[in-house]
């Protein structure tokens, strides 16, 4: 009997207390983001799609063409490729592709470039129809960002 | 209207009363799956529905034309016959009760001197109607939500028929009307805690509610009884159950909560109204925020509680209130 009285007593103030609690969560303020119509700051460690850093002085991106990155990609997603100047001597940027429906985002590239010229983006929105859409022209994005 | 004089007065009043109160059926269903989902969300410390108007308020309103909207499939294997019936028995019985709720002093269809029989007989319909659901859809989850519903609604009739019969034996009358009067000086909420605290609980298994939600536990069952229902009759179950949830909270309104009693508002023996609309839309909030506190009960949990707790104790009240009562 007694224990039938205690379970009476305790089932219902465990009922109680739990009605405070979401009544409590209730009206404290919303934790969710209205995504399309507010946006947070991304964190730093986010990895997106690579792009190249812009040298802060000429504003260029600062790639010497080694091409550590293309050859240490474990997917094979980017692509270098390099011309003569126009007086002949040193090699300049002209592609720079990134295929990134084959990227893992290991990060190996970034690790590798000895100039510190490539950087993970904070892209987090991409979306698109065909997969060439995610065949990103680093040097076009480069030049646009400015 | 010259050409309604050969009605009886009284007929076209019902006639206004009803096709009111099934509006008033669909309002509420609208309202309380907008409440619903709101309630959830704040509790969850989210918004909720936000895209559909403003804070998303036609929500509801664009799921029930999408719900028309779709094909109402019937599996080839059912009983068709029962199968279609199935969602009007469960909608039906639901619109009657409110005919006799007294929403106020003068608002009410009907006052009958039983009143309170009669929506108990009705509301018992609804147990019916899942049952034959659950039987026609020749489904192994429906017929196993239709079993729990069964088993379930039996045991929790009779601590609500007990902790009815403890006003019914203060008030000496089944009129609605008569036990909202009797409680103008004390609400019988003050008198009779305990039944009250039964009523509510029993109401909440009996309207298939959470905690006690076992005859449509998605986990367990996909969704029970309704599993093989698709477009409007599924959407009659859906508004049979929210109907259902009005009538038992303007039930415990009436017998425990004092019906329209409260300060006097302007047009008294109308405007009452709005007291008796937010006494039963304060209990339909306790019982959203209950379904979104507690987890499902196991369903020998759910059978201990109403055999070995509920209806023990509920014998007693009565038994007092008796003893009481005749002194």
């Amino acid at each position: 009997m007694k224990q039938y009285v205690n379970n009476i007593y305790f089932g219902l103030k465990s009922l109680v207390v739990g009605l405070v609690v979401t009544f409590k969560a209730m009206i404290q303020p919303v934790v969710t983001v209205q995504y399309p119509r507010e946006e947070i700051d991304i964190t730093p460690n986010y990895r997106g799609h690579i792009e190249l850093v812009p040298n802060p002085e000429t504003g260029e991106s600062s790639c010497i063409i080694c091409g550590m990155c293309a050859k240490e990609c474990p997917s094979e997603c980017i692509t270098v490729k390099s011309e003569k100047s126009g007086d002949g001597k040193t090699k300049v940027l002209s592609l720079f592709v990134q295929d990134f429906t084959k990227c893992s985002l290991c990060g190996l590239c970034v690790e590798n470039c000895p100039k510190g010229a490539i950087q993970f983006s904070d892209e987090y929105d991409l979306a698109g129809f065909t997969k060439e859409m995610f065949h990103f022209d680093l040097i076009k994005r480069l030049k646009e960002r400015q | 209207m010259e050409m309604f004089n050969f009605l009886p007065p009284e007929l076209i009043r019902m006639i206004i009363f009803v096709a009111l109160l099934i509006g008033l059926v669909f309002l509420n269903a609208l309202v309380m799956v907008y409440l619903e989902r709101k309630i959830a969300g704040h509790i969850q410390r989210r918004l909720g529905p936000m895209e559909v108007g403003p804070h998303g308020i036609f929500q509801t309103l664009i799921d029930g034309i999408k719900l028309i909207g779709k094909q109402l499939i019937i599996p080839r294997d059912v009983n068709r016959p029962l199968f279609r019936l199935a969602p009007l028995l469960a909608f039906t019985p639901v619109v009657l009760p409110f005919v006799v709720i007294p929403f106020s002093q003068k608002i009410q269809a009907r006052d009958l001197n039983l009143g309170l029989v009669f929506i108990i007989a009705m509301s018992a319909i609804n147990v019916l109607a899942i049952f034959v659901a659950g039987w026609s859809s020749n489904n192994k989850y429906s017929l196993f939500g239709a079993m729990r519903s069964v088993a379930q609604n039996i045991a929790f009739e009779i601590p609500i028929l007990l902790s009815v019969l403890s006003v019914v034996l203060m008030t000496n009358t089944f009129s609605m009307q008569g036990i909202v009067t009797a409680q103008s000086n004390i609400w019988f909420i003050i008198v009779q805690p305990v039944a009250f605290l039964i009523y509510f609980i029993a109401c909440i298994a009996e309207t298939n509610r959470a905690p006690f939600d076992l005859p449509e536990a998605e986990s367990e069952l996909t969704a029970g009884f309704h599993t093989e229902y698709s477009g409007m009759g599924f959407g009659l179950f859906f508004l049979g159950e929210y109907g259902n949830m009005f009538v038992v909270c303007s039930i415990a309104t009436v017998l425990f909560l004092g019906g329209w009693h409260g300060f006097t508002l302007p047009f008294n023996d109308y405007g009452a109204i709005i007291w008796f609309m937010f006494k039963v839309y304060f209990l339909l909030f306790l019982m959203i925020q209950i379904r979104w506190t507690y987890p499902r009960v196991r369903f020998d949990q759910l059978m201990n509680l109403a055999w070995k707790y509920l209806i023990p104790i509920s014998l007693v009240n009565v038994l007092i209130t008796a003893v009481i009562v005749k002194l």
